[in-house]
């Protein structure tokens, strides 16, 4: 098992590392810093251009072998570079991460959780009226844009605003900066509603289809009737026996879509103002901000290194046959 | 191959002999039924999937003929003319179009000035929202075959060949499944900002077939042992026509509902490219740059999001629908299928 495990981790491992190393060099190519700094007004002089591009290591007239090396040299002793405006990417990077997670692991576990208890509650009532409409408002669910969701739910809160007189829905930022103490509170859980529910939608659609189909497969099953059979009531018999045994393969499924997560999280941040990664892997790109890009890069391909890790511990665990 | 037409020969016979008595007329006409004919009748009877089908036909129709169907004005020479010039009934009269300003109306709601109102700048809102439909459209559309197509090459070379060959393919596979897609697209957006939109089909095609391409490969792997693949190449069959001979048709169903699943992931994203301003550029409109343009001011100008929201939302849904009904239709077995 051990073997295994090591043996993908290398393989991961090195897949990492060639895709950072891509995104840094096609970032380095094709992103112009320097109209950046000459956009500014007035335009600073050539030289000083020149100086602030080679602090942070990003002159387009370096070749860019070497400033490759020069950002591979930082990386092995933990430094990310310097962002376009100077300040140290590693330290944005953990910040924004926690402003991510903060919103990525509520929006996960609410939305896997409602998807198995709806998917396992339509494969119980398979063809009757309820699972037709759930199945039907999972599939519209699936393919709603994420854009003009989240938009239109934006559009919805201020029309709700409106009606309850003041603010209820927020929908800028992670939450108000004057407030504190249980102010604090409240005003980020109303600023938490919108985002989280864009991004629940769709995973609550996604993981009640799965979690339908392997139910029904279990259904299906003798020990199940075994189960009834002994004396057990159906319910009891479906929940203890039926649900576990359905909810295992999505187990596997769910660790790896939250690596996947954060980059649909870039319109739902964008929109809803949050400063995770998402929203900055965006303005870095807008604003040719090369160090942020090849850091973005770098935690991109490590979250499904270990997405690609983790389910496959879980899939080693659940399954024997793999580990020889 | 030849087993079945031995039986129709057989069982005319029969039919003629008989004066077309018995079963055999009726099993004849049963099995010259085709499988598409099967497929399409099957697929008829989803009635969600085929009024999808005749909506996403109908708005990729509209996005074409309606421009030419937008509200008049009179205006100078530099202006789209809604008769072509020479024509008999050509009177000047000018018709908006995408890039036209109008400087007597800005921000103003449907009327029968401009269809579907106006923007903050005074462009045409109704000839807008057409352009941005007909270019996400056709983007989608382009993508997902140019998808399916290099899936399909790449997947069935590797089951196909082999050892070697496909380790080295399934290994650049895994490494661009790694690889963030969107994130390469929009760092090389300044690169192709001055071309054409068609390098940017090529490269949402370029991030999106890993996947499929490993279906097929597993799915060739298993054909790749039956017998008339043998049998064609100890005739001495070349691989290439091997593969486009005897293993691509035969896995055609799992193509066509693949192109068409893609379709919808093809427009979003190139809808997201856009929105950002990494895919389609100023003057030229998508869905992504209405949304982008219409988002802030929808609160008070409703025009400038319900439309292109509408539609793109209207159009995902669409093709969807027609690849779920086309997936059914090709496997009645299907998970999907098991779940209506």
């Amino acid at each position: 098992m051990g073997k295994f495990l090591l043996r993908r981790f290398v393989n991961y491992l090195i897949l990492v590392i060639l895709a950072a190393s891509m995104t840094y060099i096609l970032a380095g190519e094709a992103l112009n810093p320097r109209a950046q700094f000459q956009a500014k007004t007035p335009p600073p002089p050539k030289a000083s251009v020149d100086a602030s591009l080679k602090t942070i290591n990003a002159n387009p007239d370096t070749p860019i072998l070497v400033r490759y090396k020069r950002w591979v040299g930082g990386l092995l002793h933990g430094d990310f570079g310097k962002e376009i405006n100077g300040g140290s990417v590693g330290a944005d990077m953990k910040r924004r991460i926690l402003v991510s997670t903060r919103l990525l692991l509520i929006a996960t576990v609410l939305g896997s959780g409602l998807g198995i208890l709806i998917g396992a509650y339509s494969a119980i009532k398979q063809y009757k009226f309820s699972d037709r409409v759930i199945t039907l408002t999972s599939f519209v669910l699936l393919s709603l844009p994420l854009i003009p969701l989240a938009i239109g739910l934006k559009l919805l809160a201020v029309k709700v605003n409106g009606w309850v007189g003041h603010r209820v829905l927020e929908y800028t930022g992670e939450y108000a900066p004057d407030s504190h103490g249980w102010g604090r509170f409240t005003s980020r859980l109303q600023h938490l509603i919108l985002p989280t529910l864009t991004l629940v939608l769709g995973q609550v659609a996604f993981y009640s289809r799965y979690q339908r189909a392997t139910m029904l497969d279990v259904m299906g099953n003798d020990f199940l009737r075994t189960a009834q059979a002994k004396g057990l009531r159906r319910r009891k018999a479906l929940m203890k026996h039926g649900l576990r045994t359905a909810v295992l393969p999505l187990v596997v499924l769910i660790v790896y879509n939250v690596s996947l997560l954060f980059t649909g999280a870039i319109f739902t941040e964008t929109i809803f103002a949050w400063h995770g990664m998402g929203e900055w892997s965006v303005n870095s790109i807008q604003q040719s901000d090369v160090n942020v890009v090849a850091a973005i890069g770098i935690f991109t391909s490590c979250l499904i290194l270990i997405a690609g890790m983790l389910s496959d511990i879980v899939y080693v665990s659940l399954d024997p046959r793999v580990r020889v | 191959m030849t087993q079945p037409s031995e039986n129709l020969v057989i069982d005319a016979e029969v039919e003629s002999n008989d004066g077309g008595y018995r079963q055999a007329p009726d099993e004849g006409a049963r099995r010259s039924r085709s499988r598409g004919r099967l497929i399409f009748r099957r697929f008829l009877r989803n009635r969600l999937a085929v009024v999808a089908l005749i909506l996403f036909i109908a708005m990729f129709a509209w996005s074409f003929i309606g421009p030419h169907f937008n509200a008049t004005f009179k205006g100078d020479a530099h202006c789209t003319p809604a008769v072509t010039p020479g024509l008999p009934g050509y009177d000047h009269t000018c018709m908006w179009d995408y890039k036209q300003n109008d400087f007597s109306s800005f921000s103003d709601g449907p009327s029968s000035k401009h269809y579907f109102g106006t923007t903050q700048s005074g462009q045409d809102v109704y000839a807008q929202l057409l352009r941005g439909m007909q270019k996400s459209m056709v983007i989608g559309l382009l993508a997902a075959v140019m998808t399916t197509a290099i899936a399909s090459v790449v997947g069935s070379a590797a089951a196909y060949f082999g050892g070697f060959v496909d380790r080295i393919l399934m290994w650049f596979v895994d490494m661009l499944l790694v690889v963030p897609g969107f994130l390469i697209i929009a760092i090389l957006s300044p690169l192709f900002q001055g071309s054409t939109w068609l390098l940017l089909v090529v490269l949402i095609a370029i991030f999106a077939w890993m996947v499929t391409a490993r279906a097929i490969r597993s799915q060739t792997l298993s054909l790749r042992e039956r017998e008339y693949v043998s049998a064609a190449r100890y005739m001495g069959v070349r691989p290439a026509r091997i593969i486009a001979r005897h293993v691509l048709p035969n896995i055609a169903s799992y193509l066509i509902v693949d192109v068409t699943l893609n379709v919808g992931g093809a427009i979003i994203t190139e809808v997201s490219l856009s929105y950002f301003g990494f895919g389609i550029q100023s003057p030229d409109v998508s869905l992504g740059t209405l949304l982008q343009a219409g988002q802030d001011k929808a609160t008070t100008a409703w025009w400038l999001f319900a439309f292109c929201g509408g539609a793109l939302t209207l159009i995902v849904l669409c093709v969807n629908f027609v690849g779920d009904g086309l997936r059914d239709a090709f496997d009645p077995g299907s998970a999907t299928s098991r779940a209506r």
